[in-house]
């Protein structure tokens, strides 16, 4: 059994502020230091951490877990996820004070889950890495004190999440069968034609549904907008961001075995055209904005399939590159919405109104995101989309790009009434509680607004870094096929 | 570079770095003063513009990486045809300011942002030689207009605010769709090069199809125009002004530096739909203009109207009639801003804008009807004026491409006349209602209504310098479309080449 330590130090760092969380759950009341208190600064050194671990390489485990730019660039992102989501959680007010603790450990066995998903190179592994990032997701969606939605929306969870992961085990099955290895690295090697392995495609069709689930994708996200509306502000902020990046991190590793033309590709395809169609329309009907999120998540999902299927290793970095994007510009979205919902209860479209006059940095926080999430220039956003439909042109799937850029036209609609309610609307309706000011609240929204911006006028350096991924991915389809690319 | 320091980045970015500052200002006065400091240190930043030298090349170009790995550039330069864009922008820009002066009654600082954010985006769009950076310029300039409208705009603002950012956004989209295509055909997003390229028939009629639709929206061409008019009755004077003045010209300049250029097969082929459209536009226009009782409504659709002639010049393919677009392109600038900042000083008086709470002017508003009737006349072409420059190169240039086309189009010119006519005559010489004790033109508003009525006369009677600075962009722009619009057209017929394409499409075979 090969073993690098060196290679684990972000994911060991993260270990150990795990375990410290769990010590501090232990017992039924809070310990001092608050978690508020300390747990910010941890998350941040795990950033820096993982900022610093990102040229490491190695495999280990007998190569079932491979340290490269891919996973160390998604690591980075799960880690800046989890920092920003630590301190948005901070003030969350519908968390029982006792559960505080147990709370962000559930958090972190997740995000650790999530980084070991990044570098599971064999499919078992990825279903394990894949189980501990979802149990722990499991508990905390129902955590939101006294609300029956909060109920509501874990047994969905649970429920869907159970039977997506049964299929992709029964699937994994399927794929040992047929062709008698789990590592990517060794199926890349085989045809993936259905007619020559047709139980292997009905196997890794089944496989990827489990990802399917996480991702929230057409037709696995029917629990995606409960369960955004059912989970505290704080919690959706996280479960809408960080497993779509561990679902993703697996989609672009197993995105090398789909050459374009191959029928499940075509499905992927298809299923990310349904995805973004099926999303943008219903998310046009949404007045709860955290519904509204969620399905516009799932026309997110659809688009990132289309960077999936060009098959060349520009669009399985223009995938990463969406990937992180979606992360900052949904943390940001969801950061104002936390603090615009000070008493934590669920937002309405109409709860923006008049948003611009009693909190300007929210609302134009809150406009730097929605105006990525249309993928309007010049912001994160539209890069990575116009990164996507630049690497799909021209490999086969040119109607999928159309109807990537047809359903941007129709998304225009909801994100915009975000931006309407904040900005052009004069009042809210009703008494309700004013949004959080404070400095925190706003230097966090406007940092998180500056980075979609600035990486939106200039992505190169941050473009670099997924294209590197994406080359060294491929490189070992390289060094594996003895072919090149 | 020419100058040894990016003019073109200073201009764009000014702007936008100065709205910044007005963050730090409180006192609505004060953010005018301030605005309008910027404005015309604007108009001084440009001056090196005018070492423009008369020739076709672009000029005062600059160029950066900024994308590597996917070509994508920072690259900017102009040209005889994008260079009068930029300074009638950047002319525009004082003009807005002064429009709004006692207009604008809440949110004054915003406001004032969102003008200096859209000067700084509408001159990108002029000046990007990247298709990617145009793009982004292009999508930029949507957000502040839509604020302009939604915000500060009548009555029925949120509908047309609405309705303006959906039109607009949703025919750009298609936009990128063909940027992607072009550069992944011809390697590249540099205008420049594109423009030496060939591409084949089957490409162009895609592209120039998807291109088409987000000018024609831009433009707005006949049937995509309806934004328009709910979109300038809403607007404030200022957004009126900016949206007449440059919003409008982004589409036509958009036909002439992409479509005639890049897709010049595709443009020879679908020329006669694009004649067609123009003159139903112009027709159509004028038609609808004449019925109008709503005087901002009047001149809304009239630049339907008058934006026909310049679709109808660009597709004419010959001399006259580009040039005469282009003339039509700045003059509808001028003449139609001037209309509209005049509609906003007599709408402060009358709190109206229908014609019969606004007559009588003749009598006690002399000074007001006098420019008034200056820019009626030369909104619909009196010799002298420069819409009769711009106008009659059309129609030029219409009969030379047939006679018919150039009969057709004289109807459009006696509407103009008919509907501007009615107007100005109800309003100079009908029943005063309140015009008694309305005050006539102020000294900002002397000044803002001179400027472009000293254009109006020195294009109307001194056309020649702005030739020099057009002719050799539209000799060049020609002859290469000249040389290059005959592709192999494949073997079968368009239509039928299409047709199989998307049934190739739709089949899953690429």
């Amino acid at each position: 059994m090969n073993f690098n330590l060196t290679a684990l130090v972000p994911e060991l760092f993260f270990l150990g502020l795990v375990l410290v969380l769990m010590v501090q759950s232990l017992g039924t009341r809070e310990w001092k230091p608050a978690v508020e208190k300390w747990l910010p600064f941890g998350a941040c050194a795990a950033f820096f951490v993982s900022i610093t671990g990102f040229g490491l390489h190695g495999t280990m485990f007998w190569d079932v877990y491979k340290v490269d730019m891919m996973s160390q660039f998604f690591k980075i992102a799960i880690a800046f996820g989890f920092y920003v989501t630590v301190l948005n959680a901070s003030k969350q007010s519908t968390l029982e004070e006792g559960k505080r603790a147990d709370y962000y450990m559930l958090l972190g066995f997740s995000t650790l889950g999530l980084m070991m998903l990044a570098s599971s190179v064999e499919l078992i592994t990825i279903y394990l890495a894949l189980e501990l990032a979802s149990y722990a997701m499991y508990a905390v969606i129902p955590l939101r004190a006294k609300s029956k939605g909060a109920a509501e929306a874990g047994i969905k969870y649970i429920l869907f999440g159970a039977v997506a992961t049964a299929l992709a085990l029964y699937g994994l099955s399927y794929i040992m069968a047929t062709m008698h290895t789990t590592y990517i690295s060794e199926l890349m090697t085989k045809s993936w034609a259905f007619a020559d392995n047709p139980m292997a495609v009905v196997g890794l069709s089944l496989f990827l549904a489990g990802m399917f689930f996480k991702l929230a994708l057409f037709p696995f996200h029917f629990w995606c907008p409960d369960v955004y509306q059912g989970a505290s502000n704080e919690t959706a902020a996280f479960v809408a961001t960080m497993p779509k990046m561990g679902a993703i991190v697996v989609l672009v590793r197993i995105a090398v075995l789909l050459k374009p033309g191959l029928e499940i590709t075509t499905l992927l395809a298809v299923l990310g055209a349904c995805s973004m169609t099926f999303g943008n329309l219903s998310a046009l009907a949404q007045t709860d904005i955290k519904r509204l999120l969620g399905f516009s998540s799932v026309a997110h999902a659809g688009y990132i399939m289309v960077g999936l299927v060009s098959g060349t290793y520009e669009g399985v970095a223009a995938a990463a590159f969406y990937a992180l994007a979606y992360l900052v510009m949904n943390l940001l979205v969801f950061w104002v919405v936390s603090r615009v919902a000070s008493d934590g209860r669920n937002l309405k479209l109409t709860d923006l109104n008049g948003l611009y006059k009693k909190a300007p940095v929210l609302a134009f926080s809150l406009a730097a995101g929605a105006f990525a999430l249309v993928g309007l220039p010049p912001t994160m956003g539209f890069m990575g989309k116009f990164f996507l439909i630049t690497s799909a042109w021209g490999h086969g799937y040119n109607w999928l790009v159309i109807v990537l850029v047809l359903n941007s036209a129709i998304a225009i609609y909801y994100y915009l009434s975000l931006f309407r309610h904040a900005f052009t609307e004069e009042k809210a309706p009703g008494k309700v509680a004013d949004p959080d000011t404070s400095w925190f609240a706003s230097a966090g929204a406007a940092m998180l607004a500056a980075s979609v911006l600035a990486i939106g006028m200039i992505p190169a350096p941050m473009f670099n870094f997924a294209i590197n991924a994406g080359k060294s991915l491929y490189g070992i389809a390289v060094a594996v096929s003895g072919g090149g690319h | 570079m020419d100058f040894g320091y990016p003019v073109l980045t200073i201009l764009i970015a000014f702007p936008l770095v100065a709205a910044c500052g007005l963050f730090f200002l409180r006192a609505p006065q004060v953010v005018r003063y301030y605005t309008m400091a910027v404005s015309l240190i604007e108009c001084l930043l440009a001056i090196p513009l005018t070492g423009f030298q008369m020739n076709a090349e672009f000029q005062f170009v600059e160029k950066l990486d900024w994308v590597h790995q996917w070509g994508l550039q920072y690259y900017l330069g102009v040209d005889g045809i994008s260079i009068l864009m930029v300074l009638l922008t950047i002319a525009v820009l004082p003009l807005c300011v002064m429009c709004s002066w006692t207009y604008i009654g809440k949110r004054e600082k915003e406001f004032h942002f969102c003008l200096l954010f859209m000067t700084s985006a509408v001159l990108g769009v002029f000046c990007a030689l990247d298709l990617v950076l145009f793009y982004v310029f292009w999508e930029a300039m949507l957000i502040p207009m839509y604020l302009l409208i939604a915000v500060w705009g009548g009555d029925d603002r949120k509908y047309a605010s609405l309705k303006f950012f959906l039109y607009t956004l949703a025919g750009s989209t298609l936009l990128l769709a063909a940027i992607v295509a072009f550069r992944v055909t011809g390697g590249t997003f540099s205008i420049p090069e594109l423009m030496e390229m060939n591409f084949t028939f089957r490409f162009q009629f895609w592209a120039f199809l998807a291109m088409a639709l987000a000018f024609a929206i831009k433009v707005p061409m006949f049937p995509f125009h309806t934004w328009l008019p709910a979109a300038h009755v809403q607007a404030p004077s200022a957004g009126s002004v900016i949206l007449a003045a440059v919003l409008l010209k982004m589409g036509t300049y958009g036909f002439l530096r992409f479509c005639l250029p890049l897709t010049p097969a595709a443009s020879e082929y679908f020329a006669p739909m694009m004649i067609a459209i123009s003159i139903v536009s112009i027709l159509y226009g004028g038609a609808i203009a004449l019925g109008q009782t709503d005087i901002k409504k009047l001149v809304a659709y009239s630049s339907v109207g008058h934006m026909g002639f310049v679709t109808l010049g660009i597709f004419l393919f010959n001399q006259q009639g580009v040039q005469g677009a282009l003339f039509q392109m700045l003059n509808h600038g001028i003449v139609t801003g001037a209309l509209f900042m005049m509609i906003g000083a007599v709408y402060e008086r009358s709190h109206s804008r229908d014609i019969k709470d606004n007559m009588g002017l003749g009598k006690y508003l002399p000074a007001f009807m006098f420019f008034w009737g200056m820019m009626a006349l030369a909104s619909f072409g009196f010799p002298g004026t420069n819409g009769f420059v711009g106008e009659m190169l059309v129609l030029v240039g219409a009969f030379k491409y047939s006679t018919w086309i150039g009969f057709l189009c004289i109807p459009g010119a006696l509407l103009a006349a008919a509907y501007m006519f009615r107007v100005s005559l109800k309003m100079a010489w009908g029943k005063p209602s309140t015009a008694k004790t309305w005050r006539d033109l102020n000294a900002r508003e002397w000044i803002m209504l001179t400027i472009p009525a000293v254009f109006v006369f020195w294009i109307g009677l001194a056309p020649a310098p702005f030739y020099k600075i057009i002719n050799p962009s539209i000799d060049k722009l020609l002859n290469d479309f000249d040389k290059r619009k005959v592709v192999q057209v494949e073997a079968d017929s368009p239509m039928q080449t299409a047709a199989n394409d998307v049934l190739s499409v739709v089949a899953g075979k690429e």
